[in-house]
């Protein structure tokens, strides 16, 4: 019974109220947000309060040779927080702390279960901004938005979680603890392991503390909602908007599926007999803002589409949370939301939407589509039911083309949702044997026993069983 | 949906929950124990479990479901429209039905559906309750001993007359604008017939006629919250009998729970029972609450009189995201001369009560009151108003332990103030 030994090594380490076993409870760390992914139960559940618990955690699971599955809120969509192979699920809630605002560097020390939200809170006094923003932001925590490099709403003028991403202290397999990159600007001491651990998907390390940097608060912004007829006149505004050297901090586009279910859900009036709408938001100095609105709304009625801009804090509220409720809202369709991340470069971006259409025709699927139409970075969302399965084939299909036409328009297979265990198998499509290997390389470096969250990303165990 | 159906009838609701999360912003019992079988989606997944066969009714897969204030918070913030509310009562019930409930609440239940013994019990204990409670003020009292309830905690006395005790059964007036049957409910009627006195005092004020039938009892709430779908449903069938007859324009309440079981909860008992469903409609269409209804009159507002009083409004679950009714108590609250309204940051969040809830977690759920005591701090208003006599009953509890000089009262006893009636 090495499992019992190890829980009471586990409770000894932790306390007993840090170490979850009740079969009810185990079952609601089975699964994330991801769907058509199986669900699997983990041996124990552990909430670490502290750095020390987690080495704890590390030494223990060594020991034991017991798999550890970090989790934040568990709301990723690649199946990055599902314990395959049972084990441990190192759940960060506990180390919520916000351990610094520091005004003068402009940054902020957090650990990982804090959630993006608070932080933004926190800094908000201070005239401050964290600017990742993803869906889920009032959620999600900081360590699972920084494993899973995620990006979001605001991405098209700030970036993504790696831009802000100063400093990390990460536990390793080992079990031991390295910081690396820290408060500096400036950082060019070894490789770019903050870098490297940005995105890292729980599969190198596990973070335990994180240094962000904050930006000032824009002083203005103007937020326009645009409704278009046709498809394509709601891509080719997104390009030309860009090509006119106008940078919307958001420029997002929800189809009319998606429309039709967040009106249902908002109920804030949004109109229902477009073919797309745009969400754009301009900030920064007042008269910056007014001459890129101006532009805005020029490009827009040249594309024969009609703008509305939101005249209130609590208007420009309701349009960011409706479009932050697409993915769920969709759910009031079908059941079942495949939902798929495939970038392409933005002037790609119409190409890409009207693959997407035909793609929903070619194999018979209702598709919404939303995303973060400025980074090129669309939401194909197909709907359907888990427990029909001639049309789930037909879904798996489908989601391959994706793939091809997002990998053939010099695209990328996710954008910000990570591979995880749903987009493991096409990764060489998009980097090669070669590219492959190196990513394999790197976790036998970090992670030669295969310890943290197998399974996912690269598969060592495969390998294991082919020797 | 009939809510008897157990399991099977919420199925295509559990499979609608696409796990996105975003329960966990909304849930005040997430906010403080942030373990995901305490928010909605883990409760839905063990839900969809259970209704596979892939769990088995257990205590342990009962407490998990107790964990929930029915607040309605997630249901709110839902895109996907699940309505975990009845994902939690069908499982309650599928779990009451195997496993039994835990005795006391049985006990306390069937009582429930004996309105003579149950009145004839508490009178006795109005009486006796000196023995086992302090008193700390006229309407605060701390147990003496463990008796189930938390040392500390501060509950009002059961009134020695209550509320049905004093009324009559009819009050009529002159060229009456309206007939309407009041219901009291538990809470009001036993340990706050004040709230009772004064919506009487505000209806006739306003020349609106009250009947108050004699044999009404429990609305139902705790049967129908704790799984114990039978008895709600004779008690549902009961009020439908008392209440459906009368030819009123409308039966008013005075908490929201108990409107919701009359405008929600019976229907849905009853639609299977024959004779009972058009009836049962019938009664939910005319239920109001006392708020809504007086703003909808509306009030006669020539005799008010001004009111020096600052005040906040909680609002609770049931009345607010359950019925509706939103602003209309703020709107009566600001229409008072002379009374400054201030609202609290977050009028919404559930307060921690629930029921039940706060005699089985009473630590939980006296953490999740502290978020609403720090708001009302934060209001300096001097009195706080809400809808609901369980949500006056937590207020008042953390008010005086917290030794802030803030009084909780139902809005219609602020109301009936206003029109002359003494506090
Ligand atoms: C409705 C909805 C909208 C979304 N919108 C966006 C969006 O706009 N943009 C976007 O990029 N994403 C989006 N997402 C995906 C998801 O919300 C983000 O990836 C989020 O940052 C994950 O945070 P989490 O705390 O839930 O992490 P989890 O899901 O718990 O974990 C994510 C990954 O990080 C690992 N991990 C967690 N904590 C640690 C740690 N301390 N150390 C090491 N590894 C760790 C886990 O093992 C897992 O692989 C959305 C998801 C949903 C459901």
């Amino acid at each position: 019974m090495s499992l019992e030994k190890a829980l009471t090594d586990l409770r000894r380490a932790l306390g007993p109220h840090n170490v979850i076993t009740d079969p009810a409870d185990l079952l609601c760390y089975s699964y994330d947000a991801t769907a058509d992914v199986p669900t699997q139960r983990p041996d124990v559940v552990v909430t670490p309060e502290s750095t020390a618990h987690v080495v704890q955690v590390v030494k223990i699971a060594r020991q034991y040779r017991l798999p550890i599955y970090p989790r934040g809120s568990g709301t990723n969509l690649s199946g990055g927080t599902i314990p395959l192979r049972g084990g441990i699920v190192l759940a960060t809630v506990k180390m919520n702390r916000i351990l610094e605002i520091d005004p003068a560097n402009l940054t902020a020390t957090v650990q990982p279960g804090v959630i993006i939200q608070d932080l933004n809170n926190a800094v908000a006094p201070y005239g401050l901004l964290y600017p990742p923003d993803p869906g889920t932001v009032a959620t999600a925590t900081m360590g699972g938005s920084v494993a899973e490099c995620s990006g979001g709403l605001r991405g098209l003028k700030y970036g993504v979680t790696r831009h802000y991403v100063m400093g990390l202290e990460v536990v390793l397999a080992s079990g031991e603890v390295i910081r690396c990159g820290g408060k500096t600007v400036k950082n060019v001491t070894g490789y770019d392991l903050v870098r490297l651990f940005t995105g890292s998907e729980g599969t190198l390390g596990i973070i335990t503390e994180i240094t962000v940097r904050l930006i000032p608060a824009p002083q203005a912004r103007e937020t326009m909602l645009a409704g278009f007829a046709r498809l394509a006149d709601a891509g080719n505004t997104v390009t030309e908007i860009i090509q006119r050297k106008v940078i919307p901090a958001t420029l997002e586009i929800m189809d009319r599926v998606t429309v039709e279910v967040v009106e249902n859900y908002a109920h804030i009036g949004l109109p229902t007999d477009v073919a797309a709408l745009l969400l754009i938001e301009v900030d920064g100095i007042p008269e910056v803002v007014k001459y890129e609105a101006e532009t805005v709304r020029e490009i827009i009625k040249k594309n024969n589409g009609w703008v509305k801009t939101a005249e209130n804090e609590a208007a420009r509220e309701n349009l960011l949370a409706a479009r932050r409720a697409a993915l769920p809202a969709l759910a009031q369709r079908k059941p079942t939301t495949i939902l798929e991340d495939a970038t392409v470069p933005r002037s790609k971006i119409t190409e890409m939407l009207l693959a997407l259409e035909e793609i929903g025709k070619k194999y018979d699927l209702l598709i919404g589509t939303f995303g973060h139409a400025g980074d090129g970075n669309l939401h194909p969302t197909i709907l359907a039911d888990a427990r029909d399965e001639d049309e789930m084939r037909r879904v798996r299909a489908a989601v391959e083309e994706i793939f091809r036409v997002a990998l053939s328009l010099g695209g990328t297979l996710s954008g910000e949702h990570g591979i995880g265990m749903a987009k493991m198998r096409f990764l060489p499509w998009e980097m090669g044997a070669s590219g492959v290997n190196v990513l394999r390389q790197i976790k036998k470096a970090l992670d030669p026993e295969n310890i943290l969250n197998p399974g996912k990303m690269v598969d060592l165990a495969q390998e294991e069983e082919q020797k | 949906m009939s809510l008897l159906n157990g399991m099977a009838a919420v199925k295509e609701e559990i499979i609608k929950c696409m796990k996105c999360g975003n329960c966990q912003a909304a849930c005040p019992i997430y906010k403080e124990l942030r373990l995901e079988p305490a928010v909605a989606r883990g409760k839905i997944h063990l839900a969809g479990m259970l209704a596979g066969g892939e769990l088995k009714a257990a205590p342990a897969l009962a407490e998990r479901f107790a964990l929930c204030l029915t607040c309605l918070a997630c249901t709110a913030v839902c895109p996907s429209g699940v309505k975990v509310c009845d994902i939690i009562l069908a499982a309650r019930a599928a779990l009451a039905a195997e496993l039994g409930l835990p005795f006391a609440k049985r006990a306390a239940f069937a009582a429930l559906t004996q309105p003579k013994l149950f009145r004839a019990g508490l009178k006795t204990f109005a009486r006796l309750q000196g023995l086992a409670f302090r008193r700390l003020a006229p309407f605060k009292m701390k147990p003496r001993f463990p008796l189930g309830l938390e040392m500390r905690r501060v509950v009002p006395p059961l009134a020695t007359a209550s509320f049905l005790d004093r009324a009559k059964e009819k009050y009529p007036v002159e060229k009456p604008l309206a007939r309407v049957a009041l219901f009291a409910g538990c809470l009001n009627n036993y340990v706050y017939p004040r709230v009772g006195h004064a919506a009487l005092h505000v209806l006739q004020a306003n020349r609106v006629e009250v009947v108050i039938p004699r044999e009404q009892h429990c609305c139902g709430a705790p049967s129908i919250y704790n799984g114990a779908t039978g008895m709600a449903r004779e008690m549902a069938r009961s009020h439908v009998d008392i209440f459906g007859s009368l030819g009123v324009d409308a039966v008013i309440t005075m908490c929201g729970t108990c409107g919701e079981s009359f405008a929600h909860f019976y229907p849905r008992l009853l639609e299977d029972v024959p004779g009972y469903g058009k009836k049962a409609r019938e009664l939910a269409r005319k239920t109001t609450d006392i708020a809504r209804f007086l703003y909808r009159l509306p009030l006669d507002k020539g005799n008010l009189r001004s009111l020096d009083l600052s005040v906040t409004y909680h609002q609770p679950c049931h009345l607010g995201r359950g019925l509706g009714v939103v602003k209309e108590p703020v709107e009566l609250l600001s229409g008072i001369p002379g009374t400054r309204y201030t609202p609290l940051k977050d009028p919404a969040r559930c307060c921690g009560n629930a029921g039940s809830f706060s005699l089985s977690h009473y630590h939980l759920s006296y953490r999740i009151l502290g978020h609403k005591l720090k708001d009302i701090a934060g209001t300096g208003a001097q009195v706080v108003a809400t809808g609901c006599p369980a949500c006056k009953m937590q207020l008042t509890d953390g008010l005086t332990q917290e030794n802030m000089s803030q009084e909780a009262m139902h809005t219609v006893e602020i109301l009936a103030h206003a029109y002359g009636f003494a506090l």
